[in-house]
């Protein structure tokens, strides 16, 4: 692991990035500056900015204030085309590679060069490559290789990498990381947006931390900086910890305390690896990670949209396999999507959204009893306070008012859990008070709820207990009392719980492994 | 909800009629129709009789019902265009069947096809999601060849027309076409199906969106294979009604009201792409689409410019009405 001592000018040296999404500030002030041969991290917590920010050195977006510099050099990124002619060149997490066309073809579209991509392949750890092969028929970790090898063989001054590791087997993982490590010594800048510390720690020997869209600090990669860069991300939040106690806590045990949901060392492919948590009856529990960390796979397994490759669930203790979301359903198990548009029949009345789940099975295909359809969605829609003035058609409804119909839907079907994914995502805040209240209540009566959600507050307002997520793992499991932000900061980003008095992980690691931390 | 803003503010008529048409689809539609009942009066004066208007009816009746089986599955994003192959199988089946069968097997021989054709549209598009274009298509030329086949076996046979369907096609009570037992009751079905009962409510969720229809615990495939079986078997009726109208079997009976089904149902105000529309309108547009047939026939113009004719008015209404219609 060498650095760069030199004091080089920057390669690329941004400053004052600022950019606006209507009334929300996605950036306000960001900067970053990379140096020659360096691996520089780019750090921040769901929503910091990392992804504008990338997005406009890439320029793939215009920012609305802000210089970027490139050797000096004032540059007008306007499109990825310049980018790309500036030397600055992204892989990102979704593969890159148009699925109908062959490897071969795919690289004659972007003036890739073939050898130096060959040698690149082989160096990345793939013998074998056809590059006869249709994009489509290659296994989605092989071609997030191709990406990478494809930007390598350009030869680009900057290499941005976006979550590169992230679902990559591990001994792909080392041979990606080796590379990018070697890019560094050869001069070349790379900047390496990761929420693995300990991949962090073996590559980059510089951080940069967004923060509310904002660069909070520069540290250099040494042992125990991850306690640091937590801080940062964290802000002054983390002075706010102690979190009080739920008062309507008590959770009434039905059945002899047998849990309502048992996941047992579920896995999917390369994105969930063994995950194993209880949901018991009358609980909120929170899920918590960082986007991307298997979360989406957890929720559509336990809502019968995919089959698991393998560990078990139980319902009431008894186990199950769910190949259809009406075999979940049937089960009691509702599942309410982060995506409106993924839930709702957008030109339908509120009414017949509500009932939609009555009418699925065969034996309900048959005249509708009106009148008691009737009493039974406009319960719903009352407990829900849905405003109905629009309500011919559910898309001519506010953003919150739809995300109510969604959940009003298995209110009205009597669901004994749901599983609602970031349910309060882009909508008013006092939608978000009511659904909280409506978890909560829900809890009360007995019945279960799962709650993924990407903000910390939510967890101690609404949760009695947090499962954290991180890589495809459940690193951590807390009661609600315990889940202050700091707390909550380190388990998503896979940092042991109460270890700061401890060196600190990144004293002994090796390149490649995997982040694992039990409590 | 009780601060509903009531600001009262003028609105110009223009923007109030469109509003109100906007709100009861089938209104424009229903004028359009008086608009070209009123032209063909005033260019062949007396022409409008209850003699004429029960003609039209016997007319429009096939070409509705047909229009129906396209409503439904245009209401799921797909298309039924074996309605024709279908109809003409069953007819000619029927009408060569009869000769040296007993009426009820005969029928049942009659919609045997029906039901098969009905049932591989609904697996291919359900459980293997071929695109319903395709897979109805296909189904339809298969269907045509088996019927080749079939013919030659009963060339020897002859066929004719059962006097039961030639009363149905042909006959009036007190001035009505008795089309209109069969018509009646099938429409106020299809209606009521796609109004009031789950599996109506289903076609048009699918239709809007698969993925939420899926989350909500709906069979996608259990939905299309019924949904097919049943286009088809209204197709199968409508060929027993047909060559009771036509009362001359062919094979290619019913095969020029496959587009024009097609056209009145897209006119009839339902959705191409799913989940809007609904068979009141459907029956409309028929009804449009016989008189405007009438219309161009009367204006004796040359059968090319007629059908020139035909396409651009079927282009314009469709197009005007969805301005109509959608625009909120």
């Amino acid at each position: 692991m060498t650095t760069n001592p030199s004091p080089q000018s920057p390669l690329l040296d941004a400053t004052g990035v600022a950019k606006n999404y209507g009334a929300v500030a996605a950036l306000r002030n960001a900067s970053l500056s990379v140096l020659p041969g360096e691996v520089h991290a780019l750090m921040g917590a769901n929503g910091a900015g990392k992804s504008t920010l990338v997005k406009i050195l890439t320029g793939a977006i215009k920012s609305e204030a802000g210089r970027i510099l490139i050797r000096g050099q004032q540059l007008d990124v306007r499109s990825p085309a310049d980018a790309r002619r500036a030397g600055l060149l992204p892989v990102y997490q979704e593969p890159a590679l148009i699925p109908d066309l062959d490897v071969l073809s795919n690289l004659r579209l972007t003036g890739t060069p073939v050898e130096p991509f060959r040698a690149w392949v082989r160096e990345l750890g793939i013998p074998d490559l056809d590059i006869r092969e249709t994009a489509r028929h290659i296994p989605l970790a092989v071609l997030r290789v191709l990406d990478l090898a494809r930007a390598l063989a350009v030869e680009p001054d900057v290499l941005l990498l976006d979550e590169m590791t992230a679902a990559l087997p591990a001994n792909l993982a080392e041979k990606v990381l080796e590379v990018v490590r070697r890019q560094g010594d050869a001069g070349r800048s790379v900047i390496f947006i990761s929420h693995r510390f300990v991949e962090i720690s073996a590559l980059c020997d510089r951080a940069t931390v967004l923060r509310d869209g904002s660069t909070v600090g520069v540290v250099d990669i040494e042992p125990g900086i991850e306690e640091r860069i937590v801080e940062m991300m964290l802000g002054t939040r983390i002075e706010k910890t102690r979190v009080t106690a739920r008062a309507a806590n008590d959770v009434v045990i039905a059945g002899g305390g047998r849990p309502r949901l048992s996941v047992r060392n579920l896995q999917l492919g390369t994105k969930l690896n063994d995950v194993s948590f209880d949901l018991a009856n009358g609980e909120v529990a929170g899920v918590f990670a960082l986007e991307g960390q298997g979360q989406e796979e957890l929720f559509a397994a336990l809502a019968g949209s995919i089959r698991p490759t393998g560990g078990s669930i139980d319902v009431d203790g008894a186990p199950v396999k769910f190949s259809h979301p009406s075999d979940a359903i049937q089960a009691g198990i509702a599942y309410v999507p982060g995506d409106r548009a993924e839930a709702l029949a957008m030109q339908r009345s509120v009414r017949e959204n509500i009932a939609l789940p009555f009418s699925a099975a065969l034996r309900k295909w048959g005249p509708i009893r009106m009148r008691r359809e009737q009493v039974v969605v406009s319960g719903a829609i009352g407990r829900l306070q849905i405003d109905t003035r629009a309500q011919g058609e559910v898309q001519r409804l506010s953003g919150g008012n739809q995300q109510k119909v969604t959940i009003a839907r298995w209110i009205a079907a009597n669901a004994r859990t749901i599983l609602c994914f970031d349910p309060t995502r882009g909508i008013d805040v006092g939608t978000k008070q009511e659904i909280y209240k409506l978890l909560r209540e829900l809890a009360g009566q007995g019945k279960s709820v799962l709650f993924y959600t990407s903000e910390m507050e939510e967890v101690q307002r609404v949760c009695d207990r947090v499962i954290v997520i991180f890589g495809g793992r459940v690193v951590d499991t807390f009661p609600v009392e315990e889940a202050d932000e700091a707390a909550l900061m380190r388990a998503a980003y896979g940092l042991p719980r109460g270890a700061k008095a401890d060196v600190g992980i990144l004293a002994e690691v090796k390149p490649g492994s995997n982040a694992e931390a039990a409590s | 909800m009780t601060d509903i803003a009531t600001m009262p503010q003028p609105v110009s008529f223009g923007r109030r009629l469109k509003r109100f048409m906007a709100d009861r689809p089938p209104i424009p539609l229903i004028i359009l129709l008086i608009i070209l009942v009123v032209i063909l009066q005033i260019l062949r004066p007396g022409i409008v009789n209850e003699r004429w208007i029960a003609n039209t009816a016997k007319f429009a009746i096939p070409l509705a019902i047909l229009a129906g089986c396209q409503t439904m599955t245009m209401l799921t994003g797909g298309i039924d265009l074996s309605v024709g192959t279908v109809a003409t199988m069953s007819a000619f089946i029927m009408a060569t069947q009869i000769v040296n069968q007993d009426p009820t097997v005969a029928f049942l021989l009659a919609m045997l096809p029906a039901v098969l054709i009905g049932l591989v549209n609904g697996i291919g598009v359900g459980v293997f999601r071929v695109h319903p274009l395709i897979m109805t298509l296909g189904t339809s030329l298969i269907g045509t060849g088996f019927l080749q086949v079939y013919q030659r076996t009963v060339i020897a046979s002859g066929a004719k027309i059962p006097g039961f369907l030639n009363w149905l096609g042909t006959g009036l009570t007190y001035g009505f076409p008795n089309a209109l037992f069969l018509f009646v009751p099938v429409a106020v079905l299809i209606v009521f199906m796609l109004n009031r009962t789950g599996f109506g409510r289903l076609l048009y969720a699918v239709g809007d969106n698969e993925r939420a229809a899926r989350l909500s615990g709906v069979r996608y495939w259990q939905v299309i294979t019924a949904l097919y079986v049943l286009s088809s078997l209204l197709a199968g009726i409508t060929g027993l009604l047909y060559i009771g109208l036509i009362k001359a079997p062919s094979l290619s009976l019913a095969e020029p009201l496959v587009l024009p089904s097609v056209a009145a149902a897209v006119i009839g105000g339902t959705s191409i792409f799913g989940g809007r529309g609904g068979y009141t309108g459907t029956i409309i547009g028929a009804l449009i689409l016989t008189v405007l047939t009438t219309l161009l026939t009367i204006l004796q113009m040359p059968e090319g410019g007629r059908r020139i004719l035909f396409g651009f008015i079927v282009l314009f209404v469709t197009a005007a009405y969805l301005r109509i219609v959608e625009d909120r």
